[in-house]
């Protein structure tokens, strides 16, 4: 419980064997009324193993969906248990679960709260084509929102029942469709989304990419992405 | 003469093949009849090339043989698209299946871990 509401939270994982015990262990000493369910993306490694000998309940999967099958089915999984409120973090250790609390208490007055970098807490910074698709995203999706979002391909994010219940019968599998176009779908439906500044730490394991093939790449798609969630129903 | 010849046995050959196919349920009857339905203009086409000539003539197309690539071309394009479409279809299928066994075997999972305890506690 936080706050009076049942909470789950919801980490997609996908060979995650390193951290994916600490990121467990700390969300349960941070928060120990909640929780956590750990969903195994079709990991070729311990990642699921692991995950439950740290104490996380663990679905898993039988191949690779991509983050969004797997936060559908976490999703599922919520409205299945009736959970009130469902909470997704990374496996990778950069969201810090001490703002939790602070994500549910907005739930109160809102649909969708997203834990956002470059929101004034933490430093974080990108520079390139990767800079210019994350200000396109936030220009577009803010004016479809009508709230200031800075972040929107963060993987940081709480949901309240009633997103939970969208989510569960509606959620993109498909590249960078799991955080834009659920921004768009959500905001479409007149569900209300919020940004809250918070710091992210080093990955624990793993490296972000920094080619600016890739990054071009990344723009390339962001674009088409966001267009194709724009003329969607 | 031998064109005829080499066109329309082509064209027999892909209608023994599709009922064969058929024959043996290795196909489903809606991709059978489409490619039945084909078959049904191609293999008179087959035997008589020119017989598409007039109809190419008033769409302002030289020969009717042109006429009938353009249009298989288009065709075909037609076809992968559907295909792409299934596809996208059977990959929100199987998606949906692999989540709900998933989820079933967290149910097991936790039942299990609660009978144990059970279990261990009553030892």
């Amino acid at each position: 419980m936080v706050n009076g509401k049942r909470v789950l939270i919801i980490i997609p994982a996908l060979n995650e064997s390193g951290s994916i015990a600490d990121v467990v262990g700390e969300v349960r000493g941070e928060l120990p009324g909640v929780d956590v369910l750990v969903v195994d993306d079709g990991s070729t490694d311990r990642t699921a193993d692991v995950a439950a000998a740290a104490g996380a309940r663990v679905a898993q999967l039988p191949y690779n969906l991509g983050v969004g099958g797997a936060m559908r089915l976490g999703y599922r999984y919520a409205r299945d248990h009736g959970y009130d409120v469902a909470i997704q973090i990374d496996a990778d250790g950069q969201h810090d679960p001490r703002y939790v609390p602070k994500l549910v208490d907005l739930l109160d007055d809102n649909d969708l709260v997203i834990g956002a970098r470059f929101a004034g807490e933490g430093d974080y910074s990108v520079r390139g084509p990767r800079r210019w698709a994350m200000v396109m995203l936030s220009a577009v999706l803010s004016r479809v929102a009508r709230t200031k979002l800075t972040d929107t391909t963060s993987g940081f994010r709480a949901a309240n029942r009633r997103v939970i219940e969208m989510f569960a019968r509606w959620y993109p599998a498909e590249y960078l469709g799991d955080t834009v176009e659920t921004l768009v779908h959500t905001a479409r439906r007149g569900y209300r989304i919020r940004q809250v500044p918070v710091a992210m730490r080093k990955r624990m394991a793993g490296t972000p990419s920094h080619s600016p093939a890739k990054a071009m790449i990344y723009l390339g798609r962001a674009f088409v992405v966001l267009t194709l969630a724009l003329i969607r129903q | 003469m031998k064109l005829t010849l080499v066109t329309g046995l082509t064209g027999l050959l892909l209608l023994g093949t599709i009922v064969e196919l058929l024959r043996r349920r290795q196909l489903r009857e809606k991709y059978g009849m489409l490619w039945l339905g084909v078959l049904l203009v191609v293999i008179p086409l087959s035997l008589f090339p020119r017989l598409l000539d007039s109809v190419a003539g008033m769409l302002g197309v030289a020969s009717g043989v042109s006429l009938v690539l353009f249009l298989g071309i288009v065709f075909l394009l037609l076809v992968c698209v559907h295909l792409s479409w299934e596809v996208s279809a059977l990959e929100e299928e199987t998606r949906t299946l692999a989540e709900d066994f998933a989820l079933l075997r967290a149910e097991i999972a936790a039942e299990r871990a609660a009978r144990d305890e059970l279990v261990s506690n009553d030892g």
